[in-house]
């Protein structure tokens, strides 16, 4: 079972979460002037990443809150969790971290060859805080 | 004088029977839970019909601070409880709370804490909903108490972590509902009306195996 650190109550089980699938979906300016093609594109078509993913939670019986999480498909490791409406963290080794207390240092909790751009760590604390799950 | 000294009175003898004919949603457990509790072990009891309220308002706003006027603060963080006498307020969520407060706050029975939350409300973004019938409490207590819900939450129940006075929204028994420790062996449970009698024979389930002497 993953432990998802929900920003408002800690590190929970995942059986508190929903999952709201892939995160940065916008929906379309003119959704009339689209294609059928277009649209499908926009309702149906997800990525499907090898790797960092990311992807909508929401803590259903918590805070009842949704966030966005950058979350390993492979290692199922949590790399970052952000608000809604923030702009997902840059997580490739060469761009310069978006937030300031990100390090760049390797990631000893992934597998090297899976996956292929996790060379930064989490900028959220793994320590869990007072109140965490066990 | 007489006229207008009955009135009153015949509202206040017409809402106690309304409540006396009212029936908890774990009511039916009742007896179970005298049998399962265990003196000096763990004990269960339903609470039945606390008043309690959503409010819902953005912290900082005008009228968030009026409902702290009325309730005697608001609770800023996830696990807090704000309050004052016998009103409690549980933090649900950044801009979510549960006021919690005795039977006989609730309007129909004389009390002034919804009209006067509401009041506070005024028009401003935000809600004040009476919730009174949305859940029930269970009361737990005794040394046992954390081992009876350690079967069934992930929480860190320990003492150096979960001190008296913290509530969570959390899942007990695969169930959400409110864990809130009122004191250092005693809890109080919220689950939905719905959920109350499951909960109620889950944890008496829990309670049974107290019952029996403890194997070195």
């Amino acid at each position: 079972m993953l432990l998802i650190p929900c920003p408002n109550c800690g590190p929970r089980d995942e059986t508190e979460f929903h999952y709201g699938g892939q995160a940065h979906v916008p929906y379309p300016e003119n959704p009339n002037e689209l294609s059928d093609t277009e649209w499908s594109r926009y309702l149906f078509y997800r990525e499907n990443p090898k790797g960092i993913f990311a992807e909508r939670w929401v803590h259903s019986t918590g805070c009842r809150q949704w966030f966005n999480m950058l979350r390993d498909t492979v290692s199922y490791d949590i790399k970052a969790v952000y608000p809604m409406g923030a702009k997902r963290p840059d997580r490739t080794p060469a761009g310069a971290p978006e937030s300031g207390t990100a390090s760049t240092g390797p990631d000893s909790t992934t597998t090297g060859s899976a996956a292929p751009s996790t060379s930064t760590t989490s900028i959220l604390s793994t320590t869990a805080p007072e109140g965490a799950t066990k | 004088m007489a006229e207008t000294a009955a009135s009153p009175t015949s509202a206040q003898a017409n809402a106690e029977k309304n409540l006396a004919a009212r029936v908890s949603p774990a009511r039916q457990l009742a007896d179970g839970f005298a049998a399962g509790s265990l003196a000096g072990t763990v004990e269960i009891s339903e609470v039945p019909f606390l008043t309690m309220v959503g409010l819902r308002a953005l912290a900082g706003s005008a009228a968030a601070e009026r409902l702290a006027g009325v309730t005697g603060g608001l609770p800023a963080r996830s696990g807090a409880v704000a309050g004052s006498g016998d009103v409690s307020v549980l933090w649900l969520g950044p801009a979510e709370f549960l006021v919690v407060a005795p039977t006989e706050a609730h309007e129909s029975l004389g009390g002034d804490l919804i009209p006067a939350l509401r009041e506070a409300l005024g028009g401003d973004a935000g809600q004040v909903v009476d919730l009174s019938a949305n859940r029930t409490t269970f009361e737990l207590t005794g040394p046992r108490a954390r081992d009876v819900l350690e079967k069934g939450c992930s929480l860190d129940l320990h003492p150096r972590v979960f001190k008296a006075g913290t509530a969570f929204s959390t899942e007990i028994a695969n169930i959400p509902a409110i864990l809130w420790k009122t004191g250092d062996e005693s809890f109080r449970i919220f689950p939905r009306a719905s959920f109350a009698e499951f909960l109620g024979r889950w944890l008496l389930d829990a309670m049974r195996e107290y019952a029996s002497p403890e194997v070195p």
